[in-house]
């Protein structure tokens, strides 16, 4: 079952076209790599699947629902996590769940199980009346991720979820989405760390605003005669014309 | 709609945890209230005033007598010479200088008259001039008690209505309120909310079901609430230092406030709309509460303004709130009284709203 | 050297580049002279008033005729009874009213009520002693003009010093530099700085080679010559617009102007040493700065008619005696002789203050 299927989908800010007639499905369970320079379109594209932006043109639905017409729709069926740390700092742990179960839907008594489950899975029943402003950083983007999935949605988008997060506290945080992806909540993440598109299971390199490449790790591998996915990045990449 | 319970916690959590925040909204209103009635005043007393005697002129003890009596002036500096007695005015010690010249008392007896120099210091206009009238008019009565001549004005009968001792605190407190909630309604919530444009929270509220609409009511209401209940302490305050209690009813001053609150928000909704830093925000506000504060009548009165700024003053919601305070705390003026005031402060409501909305429809 | 000049441009990128703000900046002293200079008055003009007249002859109608006719009332309406009068009052349609008693011509001491509107109280004192006046002065009164006895005078004559037109401009302009340096100087800063401590850039400069100091210096420079920028402007308004004479000299007002700057830029940075978000730091300076600024230097309320401990308190307010020193240079036209106890004070509290926060942003860094 496709979650996303986007057809040409493009937009344009004026004279200046930031997302260049991109196309691509994503299956259900499927973690997706979105990969590409800073600069080369990956926000942009990412808010109009969110329901954030309208598109210039093209197709997209997500979770079965039109990018042009039925976004609260969307909204209600996908989970987000922002590069920018978004949880409230000035809220204790258990606040944080409390708020955002509330906003999507969840009952008082869905909530304060949910809460307990999840502080159990983050081990982090000690932090329950902790001000999230004062956890470690690690700690705060992987509560962050629990609480974007906490109403079960179709897909979560996360946009840089492990910038500036140690490599130990990176492999926890992927093991929460290889747990996330098993109970069939895809996957669509963008990410600076090479290392971390080999986890995906399909990946697509933007550049300039279009797709440039889009396969499994190992077969993108193959293609660019790479040994790792940076190689695969680096040759690609060059071939950007627009500046960072 | 379920979810505005949710995000109202959150809001009022967040308010009451931020201690300088919460210091700032119930502190701020109880040392407003205590000091700016006080420094608010227009009310001049204790001028200081320089005298030189140049003459000897016998009554002029009595003279000097008369005038600190009157309870305006201090004396601050006896001088031997006019010289002498305009440094004092220079070094800023007096602001005014009462002379009476050399053959004085001869003219006095030749010619029937004779004069007494009073020069004021009036690079603040208002000080010198009224100084010196009040002077003026002592030395008229003078002649009066002197026997030189008659009194003027028999047979008017003058009574002051509804501040019948002319006390100055009773006409600005109630107009301070105003300016306090205007301040904590309005702009506080305006800041609120571009703080969390600031710091991309908001982002995280964008990409959920919650409909913009109940995200904005869940910031605007706590403030209202917090508005209203600093309402009430304020009212408390002014009858615990200053006995003034609204000769109006309460209801209608709770019902106006509302709707004025309504109104300011929604104006700090169109500024929050349009800034995208908590700068740019605060500038905005600030620019608009010093024209609206200064246009208000809070502190001069608008009918002396010139006709244009008046005009000016029409299109200034807190001018209507500021005169129906005032109307219902002294005057004791009724619903029907205050009907046209109302209504246009439920059009700046209608107005602002929509702007705001229109605002925020944009720039999402 | 070159790294502190390539901060300090930074500095002003990071503030010119918000257009809205600069320009709010460099509006408000306009705005704010416009509106002391033609709006802002307590003068009384055409004050709506009703008269009672339960006479109706000739002399009561010339009374009323002579009241309308004077700059300070105008006839809103006749009332018919003590109760009109009252719901005009009520519904502030008029601010006094006459009142007449019947057979007032012929009576053998009539006496004219006079009621006014007393939730103002000065503009109530200054409106009854108007149609006290004029009342008295009626010829249809005074018929045989008491013409003053052959007794002896005393004459009162005034001078009004410095400003024998009594123009408000001449007390204010000089309370509104205080007040824009302020505004400038001190939350600009206050609020600049936190800003950068909310979004982190601040532990990148804390980090950095260059010393506090330099790193305070280059924040405080583009805010120095908006101010300076903002003097230059009220000032050319004020002599061009306002006439009002500019009779000392104008390099002393910008020495002093540099110096209540420098004042100003301090407290700005002790609060962004004690606020820890952008909102506290505008209230702190709003609530202990600007207010303060309005109040007690003598700009719009009479400082000698305060309770004394405000007066005192008011010694603390930097505000007071650049204010002070800019009237007795501006319009007064004294020299730099006359000004200096305000110059030690203002040099004194800009050292103390640069000391103390100073200390304090050290103490953040460690």
């Amino acid at each position: 079952m496709k979650v996303i299927e986007v057809e040409k989908l493009t937009k344009q800010f004026g004279d200046f076209i930031a997302v260049d007639h991109i196309s691509f499905d994503v299956d259900q369970g499927e973690i997706f790599g979105f990969l590409g320079a800073n600069g080369a379109g990956k926000t942009t594209a990412m808010r109009m699947l969110c329901g954030l932006s309208i598109p210039t043109s093209g197709k997209a639905r997500v979770a079965g629902y039109d990018v042009y017409k039925q976004t609260e729709q969307i909204k209600k069926n996908i989970g987000y996590m922002s590069q920018k740390f978004s949880l409230y700092g000035d809220l204790k742990v258990w606040e944080n769940i409390r708020l955002f179960g509330g906003i999507y839907g969840l009952t008082d008594k869905e909530i304060a199980a949910k809460t307990d489950e999840l502080l159990h899975i983050l081990d982090m029943e000690n932090e329950r009346n902790t001000m999230v402003d004062s956890l470690p950083l690690g700690w705060k983007q992987k509560l962050s991720f629990s609480v974007a999935i906490i109403h079960e949605p179709k897909v979560v988008f996360l946009d840089e979820p492990t910038g500036g997060v140690d490599p130990v506290t990176r492999r926890q945080f992927w093991e929460l989405i290889y747990q996330a992806a098993q109970r069939g909540i895809t996957i669509f993440v963008t990410t600076h760390y090479m290392d971390e598109a080999e986890y995906c299971n399909r990946v697509s390199i933007m550049v300039d605003g279009k797709i440039e490449a889009l396969d499994k790790p190992s077969v993108l591998k193959a293609d660019y005669h790479a040994e790792n996915m940076n190689q695969v990045f680096q040759a690609l990449a060059r071939k950007a014309t627009r500046e960072e | 709609m379920r979810t505005i319970k949710y995000l109202l916690e959150k809001e009022f959590k967040q308010i009451f945890r931020d201690k300088i925040i919460f210091g700032v909204i119930f502190i701020v209103p109880v040392f407003q209230l205590s000091i700016l009635p006080f420094a608010a005043n227009f009310e001049l007393k204790n001028i200081s005033i320089g005298i030189v005697d140049e003459d000897h002129f016998e009554y002029s003890q009595q003279l000097t007598e008369k005038i600190l009596s009157s309870g305006y002036f201090h004396l601050k500096d006896v001088s031997s010479s006019y010289e002498e007695g305009m440094k004092a005015i220079e070094s800023n010690t007096t602001d005014i200088l009462i002379e009476i010249p050399n053959h004085f008392e001869r003219d006095l007896g030749k010619e029937g008259k004779a004069e007494i120099l009073i020069a004021a210091n009036a690079v603040n206009g208002t000080k010198g001039g009224l100084g010196s009238a009040y002077i003026s008019s002592i030395i008229q009565s003078f002649n009066e008690e002197l026997g030189y001549s008659e009194p003027l004005a028999e047979g008017i009968v003058t009574t002051n209505l509804f501040n019948p001792h002319l006390d100055y605190k009773h006409y600005m407190v109630p107009g301070i309120m105003v300016f306090l909630l205007t301040i904590i309604g309005g702009f506080l919530a305006a800041l609120n909310i571009v703080s969390e444009k600031e710091k991309g929270t908001i982002e995280q509220i964008n990409v959920s079901p919650v409909p913009k609409s109940a995200f904005l009511l869940a910031k605007l209401i706590p403030f209202w609430v917090i508005s209203l209940l600093l309402l009430t302490i304020s009212m408390f305050i002014a009858w615990l230092l200053y006995g003034l209690i609204p000769v109006g009813s309460f209801w209608i001053i709770y019902v106006f406030a509302f709707v004025y609150l309504i109104a300011f928000t929604g104006f700090g909704l169109l500024i929050s709309a349009v800034s995208s830093t908590q700068q740019q925000a605060m500038f905005s506000a600030f620019f608009f509460i010093i024209i609206f504060a200064l246009m208000s009548g809070l502190f001069t009165p608008i009918n002396s303004m010139p006709d244009w700024a008046q005009t000016i003053t029409l299109f200034n919601p807190v001018r209507y709130f500021v005169e129906v305070m005032r109307m219902i705390y002294l005057k004791g003026s009724t619903f029907s009284d205050i009907a046209g005031q109302f209504g246009v402060i439920c059009l700046f409501a209608v107005v602002f709203n929509t702007l705001a909305v229109v605002g925020y429809r944009k720039s999402s | 050297m070159k790294q502190f000049l390539s901060f300090v441009r930074k500095e002003f990128y990071h503030i010119f580049r918000d257009v809205r703000t600069m320009m709010i900046l460099l509006v408000m002293p306009v705005i704010l002279i416009i509106l002391f200079g033609f709006a802002i008055t307590t003068e009384v003009t055409s004050v709506p008033f009703t008269v009672f007249d339960q006479s109706r002859d000739d002399v009561t109608e010339k009374i009323t005729e002579q009241l309308n006719a004077s700059e300070y009332f105008d006839l809103y309406d006749t009332a018919g009874s003590y109760e009109e009068i009252r719901l005009l009052f009520r519904k502030e349609k008029i601010k006094i009213a006459i009142i007449y008693p019947p057979q007032f011509a012929s009576a053998y001491e009539p006496v004219i009520q006079i009621l006014v509107d007393a939730t103002d109280p000065n503009q109530a004192t200054s409106l009854t002693q108007y149609a006290t006046t004029i009342i008295s002065s009626s010829p249809a009164i005074r018929v045989e003009a008491t013409s003053l006895s052959r007794n002896p005078v005393l004459l009162p004559v005034t001078y009004l010093l410095y400003n024998p037109l009594m123009k408000g401009a001449y007390n204010f302009v000089p309370g509104v530099m205080g007040l824009i340096l302020m505004l400038i100087c001190a939350l600009m800063t206050s609020v600049g700085i936190v800003r950068e401590k909310e979004t982190g850039t601040m532990e990148v400069l804390l980090v950095s080679p260059l010393k506090p100091i330099y790193i305070i210096l280059a924040k405080g420079a583009p805010y120095l010559l908006l101010s300076m920028v903002n003097i230059a402007s009220i000032l050319l308004l004020s002599y061009y617009v306002l006439d009002v004479p500019i009779e000392g000299s104008v390099t002393l007002l910008f020495m002093l102007s540099i110096i209540y700057s420098i004042v100003s830029l301090s407290l700005g940075l002790l609060i962004s040493t004690v606020a820890d978000s952008q909102q506290s730091a505008m209230l702190i300076s709003g609530m202990a700065l600007m207010l303060p600024v309005m109040l007690l230097s003598d700009m719009l309320f009479p400082m000698e008619s305060m309770p004394y401990i405000l007066q005192l308190l008011s010694n603390i307010i930097p505000a007071k005696w650049y204010i002070m020193a800019v009237k007795d240079v501006m319009i007064k036209g004294l020299g730099t002789v006359a000004i200096m106890k305000e110059l030690i004070i203002l040099t004194v509290m800009a050292i103390v203050l640069i000391a103390i926060s100073l200390k304090r942003f050290k103490i953040r860094l460690e």
